[in-house]
């Protein structure tokens, strides 16, 4: 079966259960190429889950969820899915602490992934230049000999966003990216992924309501594994059952 | 491409081990067969074949430390793959003997006569070049720990339970070797060799040469595996050491680059066995014994994991402390040991060679320190010339 759509991301009646929990419950979800969506949630609502079925963690019970519009990516592995041009940033930053920061943005750069091409891979100035650029982009040229491991919380955001970019997916899925950070850093980290957005989708998870809100872009609200509403941020703030499952009745 | 993927492993530690064997290579032979019995500077016979098994030991340390150190595979059966070379260059060496066994039967090995077996079995086809046997030397354990692998990394077997099923492997070969039906001596093996390649296995040239053949063996496998790890695959396998699932998101596939890493090392402790068997004169089911491939594994702690040079230098000094302890307090061997393991685990938890390499780069790192305190924090970034230059020696790594 093909099914074409115009999306770059569509997931229709997407459900997972874990032990008889619904995690996920008839789900649906379009992103426009070159969209950035902000999703929102109350803890629980599902949002990490939705990305583990994007990225090819957990396979969905039922639903489909397609990539550039044919991709089934019910069908491929985490691997497969990466190398189609999905990257994903994790909730807790997620670094390769004993490699330098440079390192970390090297082994992330878009290339071969196979045994022999790593095997005798050589640094081209192509490459050396890449890996500038990026370094440059999430502030961390004066970082790139230190090990991953060392960097601030807030660092090693930057620096798995500077991986992301590495990889130069066609959609990212960003997971918290601004959990930890400073006011300033959070601004930062707004200006960033709008200029991300320029050339990608984007799809960011976030409960910081003043990043979203920095974002501005189309909001959607999960709760209890489905969308609960989706619009602007003020749309889906003045939404009274948003309102209702955060601040309880 | 080739030239450049060795041209990386190029830095100072390396020529340091190169340079000590191929110096070793040269200088024990020559002192044991030139110099007149008595010489103070004159190796002994036994010294030579003992030196010559405590390097092979050192080879099978190093190729451990390339899956427990940089891939983060516990193998608690890598004495497997060893005895496995073993066996496919003590097979060469029975049919060497030819009509000169005990019964005289040109084709049949003694152990085989003597079980009225008519005929050679069909895995014994060949032994008798010596160019077959050592490709099979390398073939057998490469294609168990493929075959192995293949199952066990697809199925994303990891940690404890990937231990255990190693360990299950070498047991289980143990026991099948043991089986007379096996072909393969039974208990006690293949022995009573005569001739490597025409030359007498007992006498002291032979010795010698073995020796210089197990010190650039080692030189060529500890070249090869810095090359690996300082290759950008060798980065890959640090990044599935430490955050497997990570590396599956940027597009890797760990099942593979364990499997390369896996079958490589498979490949050096096959020939490591294939030079103990000649030296130490006998190869019996007992090499496959699971305690075996546990003491690789202390070895490659003391020394040092994730280091290299520490595998070698860990079998080296337990190997020797097992030869004085066992001369002198038989019965206190085995205290020693694990009191040793205990001691390196506590105390030094990565081993000789890290410890020390971790004393080093934290007064690198002081250094550097207090040299970027001094500029004024306007400055442009500072980065050396030659992006080569970092990924030398002098970087502080983790690992080392």
């Amino acid at each position: 079966m093909t099914v074409v759509t115009n999306s770059i991301l569509y997931l229709s009646g997407v459900s997972v259960s874990f032990d008889g929990f619904r995690a996920i419950n008839n789900l649906s979800l379009a992103l426009d190429p070159g969209e950035m969506r902000a999703i929102i949630g109350p803890n629980g609502a599902g949002k990490t889950t939705m990305m583990d079925i994007i990225t090819g963690k957990t396979r969905p019970d039922t639903g489909e969820v397609f990539f550039d519009g044919s991709v089934d990516l019910t069908r491929h592995d985490e691997a497969d899915i990466a190398n189609m041009g999905i990257g994903r940033k994790f909730q807790k930053p997620t670094v390769f602490e004993s490699h330098s920061v440079e390192d970390n943005i090297l082994l992330s750069l878009k290339g071969p992934r196979s045994i022999l091409p790593t095997l005798f891979w050589r640094e081209t100035q192509d490459a050396a230049k890449r890996i500038d650029d990026i370094l440059g982009i999430v502030r961390l040229g004066d970082k790139r000999s230190a090990l991953a491991a060392n960097l601030s919380h807030g660092q090693k955001q930057w620096l798995e966003i500077g991986m992301l970019l590495a990889q130069d997916p066609k959609l990212l899925l960003v997971d918290e990216p601004v959990a930890g950070m400073t006011d300033a850093e959070t601004e930062e980290t707004a200006r960033l992924l709008r200029d991300i957005s320029q050339s990608h989708s984007v799809v960011v998870v976030e409960h910081d309501m003043h990043f979203v809100r920095e974002l501005g872009v189309k909001v959607t609200c999960l709760h209890e594994g489905s969308v609960l509403s989706e619009g602007s941020l003020d749309h889906v703030s003045a939404d009274p059952r948003v309102v209702e499952v955060y601040l309880g009745r | 491409m080739i030239t450049a993927f060795f041209y990386r492993a190029l830095g100072a530690k390396l020529y340091w081990v190169v340079g000590l064997l191929l110096a070793a290579a040269i200088l024990i032979p020559a002192s044991n067969l030139l110099l007149p019995v008595g010489h103070t500077l004159r190796v002994p016979n036994y010294a030579v074949a003992l030196m010559g098994k405590y390097l092979t030991y050192a080879m099978l340390a190093l190729a451990l430390d390339l899956v427990w150190g940089y891939v983060g595979i516990l193998s608690l059966g890598h004495g497997a793959f060893f005895a496995l070379g073993g066996y496919a260059m003590g097979m060469y060496l029975m049919r060497q003997i030819g009509s000169r066994g005990v019964y005289g039967n040109p084709d049949l090995p003694d152990f085989m006569v003597f079980l009225n077996w008519q005929e050679l079995p069909w895995y014994w086809w060949g032994f008798d070049n010596f160019w077959f046997a050592m490709m099979m030397v390398m073939v057998v354990p490469g294609l168990l720990a493929f075959a192995f692998g293949w199952f066990a990394f697809r199925s994303r077997v990891t940690g404890v339970y990937l231990s255990i099923i190693t360990q299950a492997m070498t047991f289980a070969l143990m026991l099948a070797f043991f089986r007379n039906d096996m072909g393969f001596g039974g208990n006690n093996g293949l022995t009573d060799f005569r001739e490597i390649l025409g030359f007498s296995v007992q006498a002291p040239a032979t010795r010698a040469g073995l020796f210089a053949a197990t010190c650039v063996a080692l030189a060529v496998s500890f070249v090869v595996c810095s090359a690996i790890t300082k290759s950008k695959l060798g980065k890959i396998m640090i990044s599935v050491r430490d955050a497997e699932s990570r590396t599956r998101f940027i597009g890797y596939r760990p099942e593979y680059v364990k499997l390369f890493a896996f079958v490589v090392s498979a490949i050096i402790a096959g020939i490591a066995g294939a030079l103990y068997v000649p030296q130490v004169g006998i190869i019996n089911p007992g090499e496959f014994a699971p305690a075996n491939s546990i003491e690789v594994v202390v070895w490659t702690a003391i020394g040092g994991r994730g280091t290299l040079v520490g595998p070698i230098i860990g079998a080296i000094l337990v190997n020797y402390a097992k030869t004085w302890f066992t001369a002198a307090y038989p019965e206190l061997w085995l205290f020693a040991l694990g009191g040793l393991f205990v001691a390196v685990t506590l105390f030094l938890p990565k081993g000789i060679v890290g410890t020390i390499g971790d004393y080093f780069a934290g007064r690198r790192e002081r250094k550097l320190v207090e040299a970027s305190d001094t500029p004024p924090p306007d400055l442009p970034v500072m980065r050396p010339q030659n992006a080569e230059s970092y990924r030398g020696e002098t970087r502080p790594q983790p690992a080392e």
